[in-house]
């Protein structure tokens, strides 16, 4: 291969959605993965300079630290209704939230529920490691059953702890939820098929068809007290099969929007 | 404007919207679920956004998201609501933007009754949410004060940018009077929202609105810049009135209903000749510690009236500091006391103290 | 053949080893010889024959972004394109 007429040109760099900086997640930790997608399809929508992102409270509340956009932080669980209060009088802009399972399922499941049944336009993160990671490993509300945590020791037991919640399978029941799929970051394949789905999320969102939200199965390497590689072996040996990946709702005219992979 | 004859709740609803309100987020509560009925009707009707939230949490939480986009914005609540509102507040505090609140109180604790009461003064005056923080407060005793109140909550939460509460009660939510209300004053245009505001990193770098501060020593500094910034209130926003306090010996001091109520009583007292007058705070946060103050010099006594066991009391006797004693005559449970109740109070103060 | 490299951002790396478990020519490994500012091993290319294509793979597992991807390609067809 004669190289004079080929010429080096750049093929993968970091999306102008996030700041070129150093992150505090854990080595392995795939929200800095999700954080990435999100980017990529908010850089692709040309839309970094009308967006919006609300952080939660846990692991990812300094998500305004990496996006390169205006961004609030929320209260713990509230962020579906902080963002509900900005895209009611900021229509234009792309409003999204980026939550834990801790902050939407747990304390913030009045304000999820309500968001989906009012077909709230805006766009839902939702990731999915089973664990509540900033506090150190406790329980959450997507905990597997027999799964040890600092709150569960002996693993969590379904007769004292209750059961997993599965938020897709929730509010993909609401007249008002246009969009709700469950995707997972544990290897490439799922990884290019969760940026899809949170291209079809935004692309519901700017065409105004009511709420859309992506739940990504992600993984806790500290917490979950493995290494990284494990980690992604686990979400798809023990995640997956209480979290069925999938679409769970695909409103009239959702179908036809978006997902267009650029 | 005529004057007209406005319910409470009506009024601070019709006057937050001529105030250029851009945005309510309510829940339904008695005794002030009028105002989110009006504005149910009202906010729509002129293009604005309207939305009875799923809870006070979820309301002050929507309350805060639109502040974050430099918009007007509001609530109300009673009590019960706005204890639940207190971690927004808190954070709303925490990251400078602007909102207003109105609470028409009810009785309590707990879930009380819906009879008017002023029991939450602390909850309200000296914060309420976590952290060292404290809201402007003003307490209207009457609609037409309800209503300048309320317009004046919008300019002063943007000029110190901070939430405003106007604490009222079950009385004045629910009674009819004549007030005027404002002309309507034209919604900002987006454009001119602060330079702060979220809405998108437009030709500009992006605009972050949080109350973390990690580091302690930068959490100080910003606790030091909300402690400035209450003493710029304190110099310019106290507000009180005063009625006969001129050639007075004693002072009855009451705020909102009770302050409306003891001025009936004060005119009695007079009528029999006892140098009496009344002063009637209106802002509680910042409270007019130096006029009480003042007064102390000349009065033989102070009377505080409330209805609670005794809140505005304590900041009476910090702003008397011993010079006169200060008694307190309360009703609470949602009791509303009549004038010749608190005539009765005038007249024990009045009685020559046992040397 | 396509030919291609990659950059490892050694102020993001953070010594996952993702990448190195998803190169389809396992050309990336950690080099335990050295470390970054904030004391990780980084991962590296050590493409002695030149095999890498360039496929981005590596760069769609790294949860730090810390891998940009070249490729050389016909002068004429040198447009950007993000994986």
């Amino acid at each position: 291969m004669d190289l004079s007429e080929m010429v080096e040109s750049l093929v993968y760099r970091k999306p102008d959605s996030l700041r070129d900086v150093e992150t505090h997640y854990c080595p392995g930790c795939t929200h800095g993965l999700a954080h990435r997608l999100v980017a990529e399809v908010i850089d692709e929508l040309g839309m970094r300079e009308k967006a919006i992102g609300v952080a939660p409270v846990g692991c990812s509340v300094f998500a305004y630290n990496y996006f390169n956009m205006d961004f609030a932080e929320a209260a713990h669980g509230r962020a579906p209704a902080m963002a509900t209060g900005i895209k009611r009088v900021n229509p234009d802009n792309l409003v999204f939230t980026y939550q834990g399972d801790g902050d939407l399922a747990s304390i913030g499941a009045a304000e999820i529920l309500h968001a989906a049944g009012r077909g709230e336009n805006i766009t839902v993160v939702f990731i999915n490691n089973a664990i509540y990671g900033m506090t150190g490993g406790q329980m959450a509300p997507t905990t597997l059953p027999g799964q040890r945590t600092s709150s569960t020791p002996l693993g969590r037991d379904v007769e004292v702890h209750g059961f997993p919640l599965r938020m897709c399978e929730v509010l993909s029941q609401l007249d008002g939820a246009a969009y709700v799929a469950r995707r997972s970051l544990h290897d490439v394949a799922n990884i290019r098929k969760a940026k899809k789905a949170l291209r079809q999320a935004f692309e519901v969102q700017l065409n105004g068809l009511g709420f859309a939200m992506v739940e990504l199965l992600s993984n806790c390497p500290t917490n979950w007290g493995m290494g990284a590689t494990d980690s992604l072996v686990w979400i798809e040996e023990h995640m997956i099969p209480m979290f069925p990946l999938g679409d769970y709702k695909v409103g009239p005219g959702v179908a036809s929007v978006g997902g267009r992979e650029s | 404007m005529a004057r007209e004859l406005l319910e409470g709740n009506v009024a601070f609803a019709e006057a937050a919207i001529r105030a250029g309100c851009e945005a309510y987020f309510g829940y339904p509560i008695t005794p002030q679920t009028e105002a989110l009925e009006h504005m149910a009707r009202r906010m729509p009707e002129l293009g604005r956004a309207f939305l009875q939230a799923e809870s006070e949490v979820a309301a002050i939480n929507m309350v805060y998201g639109a502040a974050c986009t430099g918009a007007r914005v509001m609530s109300s609540s009673s009590s019960p609501g706005v204890s639940l509102m207190m971690e927004g507040m808190s954070y709303i505090a925490g990251s400078e933007v602007p909102a207003v609140l109105v609470d028409i109180m009810r009785g309590g604790p707990g879930l009380g009754n819906i009879a008017p009461s002023q029991g939450d003064y602390f909850q309200i005056v000296k914060g309420g949410g976590h952290g060292d923080y404290r809201p402007i407060v003003l307490a209207p005793a009457t609609v037409q004060e309800l209503i300048n109140l309320t317009v004046e909550a919008f300019d002063l939460a943007e000029r110190y940018r901070c939430i405003v509460v106007v604490l009222a009660d079950g009385c004045l939510g629910q009674m009819m009077e004549p007030a005027e209300l404002p002309p309507m004053r034209a919604i900002r245009p987006s454009a001119e929202r602060p330079e702060w505001a979220l809405n998108g990193a437009e030709g500009r770098s992006p605009n972050v609105i949080s109350s973390i501060y990690l580091e302690p020593l930068e959490e100080e500094e910003f606790n030091r810049r909300l402690l400035a910034k209450q003493a710029e209130i304190e110099a310019h926003e106290v507000r009180f009135r005063e009625l006969a306090l001129d050639d007075a010996e004693l002072a009855v001091v009451g705020f909102g209903t009770s302050g409306r109520v003891a001025q009936s009583a004060v005119k009695f007292a007079r009528q029999e000749g006892i140098k009496v007058g009344l002063m009637r705070p209106i802002s509680l946060n910042p409270f007019p510690y130096d006029a009480l103050g003042r007064l102390a010099d000349r009065m033989r006594a102070f009377l505080v009236v409330e209805m609670n066991g005794g809140q505005m009391v304590e900041d009476v006797r910090l702003a008397v500091e011993g010079k006169a004693p200060v008694r307190f005559y309360g009703r609470m449970g949602g009791v509303v006391p009549f004038p010749d109740e608190i005539l009765a109070e005038i007249r024990k103060l009045n009685a020559p103290t046992e040397a | 053949m396509a030919k291609g490299r990659i950059e490892v951002d050694e102020r993001h790396c953070k010594g996952c080893a993702l990448c190195t478990t998803v190169c389809p020519k396992d050309l990336i490994s950690m080099a335990m010889e050295r470390l970054t500012p904030r004391g990780y091993h980084p991962a590296e290319l050590r493409d002695p024959e030149a095999a890498c294509t360039g496929c981005a793979i590596c760069a769609v597992i790294c949860p730090d972004v810390a891998i940009t991807v070249y490729r050389w390609i016909p002068a004429a067809k040198s447009l950007p394109v993000s994986a």
